[in-house]
């Protein structure tokens, strides 16, 4: 095991972040907080509650979830992309480390990124809602396999990009319309008897459940369901990354 | 004893169908410095990427110091040390920062004395607090240099070192390429310039076409295959080539005042003292003469000529 070659390329991903701390940080939380204003105050003025929760504190889980999935997505993809774009990746290859070493830190530095994000934007949602985490350990549970997972699939889309149009069309085209269909803003009992169904098929529904029972105790789909879906999520995501060390796909002639 | 790089009938042919090895065999000893020298596509660039790692052989093996470089990569890229062709930094890292990642990377903990030594013998230790792209291109690649020696490697691959470097800083760059060699590091190097395999190299290869044409002592490559030249300078000019001396491989130059011989230096009879007499006999005097032997140069254009 290579301590060191992890420890530095987690500790390069970390620092380029810390470069750009103001776009990685302060976009997101306005954002958030913009939404917060527009459907917690304003829209969130007309519905009184939903299961019992005032609708700006509902909003929560979905909102960091939101946050969580995209940020992850591309701060991963992105990290892996950026290498292989300029060449340094040479020196990655070539070095005494494991791909899946490579990947841990990879993946490890997009994960704290995005779980540090996560907490920045949950401090700046109690400033407006009253917050109560009924299950703190779950929560943190969701919050980090949803990091590593989506981590990890950034991972795989920045191996797979080969032009910045790609690394830019999953999360864009995939992964926000997901978050926005999967019950971030509403609960799926809202909808009509039909959607409901549909909605059923959106994997983004089974985290933003799990991560509002860890909160409100009140879910879309059973919690074990949540944790389940998730688990399979992260396995696939694992077996797609094996694939690319066995093959060098994008990565090796 | 084994050769430190055991290089075995290694092909490669990539994914558009392209044969760029074919079957390349090589060893090399621990502490040589060898140049391979080719033609832009030879291969050169191909055989040293399979060597550490970043491109997948289709055949053949590599060892070093015994260990298949696919079965045991930890223990042989630990060994080695790569400075690439292409100039490709992390512009928004400083100097001091992108080593101390090179050193990290290849296993190792910090060891900043070392990297202060590796810094100020590329005359980069000024800079070490400078971003990456801030600096010129001569000092990008030493920054190269500098990444591939941080975790003192055994073997160093400088592929095209002094492309893009300007004369005096290439004479430092040999020198320290000198240095390191006394320190017991293996070198490989390519390069298209065939005075710095002639002024470094111990051993030259020559690939063309992913193919090892010929590899030999710098000094026995150029006995081989030098030839050497006498040119007499006349007293007076000539406008032809008198008829007595057409046994000879002779050139007359354009202003018919000097005559040129080539011959081949391990030739047991060179022809030297017959062409003397026989000029003697003409009564064709000379004022000066002067020997010339054929470069590394000539020798290598040939060969790729021959090999065409
Ligand atoms: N990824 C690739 N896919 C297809 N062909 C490739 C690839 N990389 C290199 N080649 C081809 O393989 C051949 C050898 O390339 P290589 O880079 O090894 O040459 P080289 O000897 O280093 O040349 P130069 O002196 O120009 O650096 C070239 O014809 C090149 O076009
Ligand atoms: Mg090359």
């Amino acid at each position: 095991m290579n301590f060191h070659g992890v420890w530095a390329i987690y500790r390069f991903e970390m620092a380029r972040w810390a470069r750009t701390l103001f776009q990685s940080l302060v976009s997101p939380v306005i954002s958030t907080t913009l939404y917060f204003v527009v459907f917690g105050s304003a829209i969130g003025s007309r519905i009184s509650s939903v299961e019992g929760v005032s609708y700006g504190a509902f909003l929560v889980p979905g909102l960091l979830m939101l946050s969580l999935l995209t940020q992850s997505v591309s701060n991963a993809a992105f990290g892996i992309y950026f290498p292989k774009f300029v060449g340094t990746i040479y020196e990655i290859l070539s070095a005494p480390i494991s791909f899946i070493e490579v990947v841990m830190a990879y993946v490890g530095a997009a994960a704290s990124k995005s779980i540090v994000l996560g907490l920045i934007i949950l401090a700046t949602a109690s400033l407006f809602v009253p917050l109560r985490i009924a299950h703190p350990f779950a929560m943190i549970l969701f919050l980090v396999l949803t990091a590593v997972s989506f981590s990890l699939l950034g991972f795989i889309i920045g191996i797979w990009a080969d032009n910045f149009e790609k690394l830019q069309i999953v999360p864009l085209l995939v992964i926000t319309p997901l978050v926005f269909l999967g019950g971030s803003f509403y609960s799926v009992s809202m909808l009509p008897a039909f959607w409901q169904k549909v909605t059923l098929l959106n994997p983004v529904l089974y985290l933003i459940s799990g991560f509002r029972w860890s909160f409100y105790e009140i879910s879309d789909v059973p919690i074990g369901v949540s944790i389940a879906m998730i688990s399979l999520f992260l396995a696939a995501c694992l077996a797609i990354v094996w694939w690319i060390f066995k093959t060098g796909y994008r990565l090796k002639s | 004893m084994a050769a430190l790089i055991e290089i075995d009938n290694l092909t490669k042919i990539y994914d558009n169908g392209f044969t760029a090895l074919k079957g390349v065999s090589l060893s090399i000893d621990k502490g040589e410095i060898i140049a391979l020298l080719g033609p832009n596509g030879a291969g050169k660039t191909t055989m040293i990427s399979i060597v550490c790692g970043i491109v997948n052989p289709t055949s053949g093996s590599v060892k070093i110091a015994g260990n298949d470089i696919i079965r045991d990569y930890r223990k042989t890229r630990a060994m080695i040390g790569l400075v690439p062709q292409e100039l490709t930094t992390d512009a928004f890292e400083s100097v001091w920062g992108t080593v101390s990642f090179s050193r990290g990377l290849f296993g190792l903990p910090p060891k900043p004395a070392h990297l202060e030594k590796v810094l100020k013998a590329l005359s980069l230790w000024d800079k070490k607090d400078s971003k990456i792209m801030t600096l010129s291109g001569g000092m990008k690649r030493r920054v190269l240099i500098a990444k591939a020696l941080a975790h003192e490697p055994d073997i160093l691959f400088l592929d095209e070192p002094t492309a893009g470097v300007d004369v005096s800083l290439r004479k430092d760059m040999w020198a320290t390429v000198r240095d390191l060699r006394e320190s017991g590091v293996t070198i490989i190097l390519t390069t298209h310039y065939i005075e710095e395999a002639e002024e470094m190299a111990d051993r030259v290869g020559v690939i063309n076409n992913g193919e090892i044409i010929v590899v030999e002592e710098k000094a026995e490559l150029m006995r081989k295959l030098g030839k050497k030249e006498v040119v007499l300078t006349l007293n007076e000019p000539l406008s032809a080539l008198p008829d007595a001396l057409s046994g000879f491989d002779l050139t007359l130059s354009e202003d018919g005042q000097q005559i040129s011989y080539a011959y081949v230096t391990t030739a047991k009879r060179t022809g030297i003292t017959k062409l003397l007499s026989a000029l003697a006999e003409e009564d064709i005097t000379f004022s000066d003469l002067d020997t010339k032997q054929s470069s590394l140069e000539d020798i290598f254009v040939s060969l790729v000529e021959d090999a065409a």
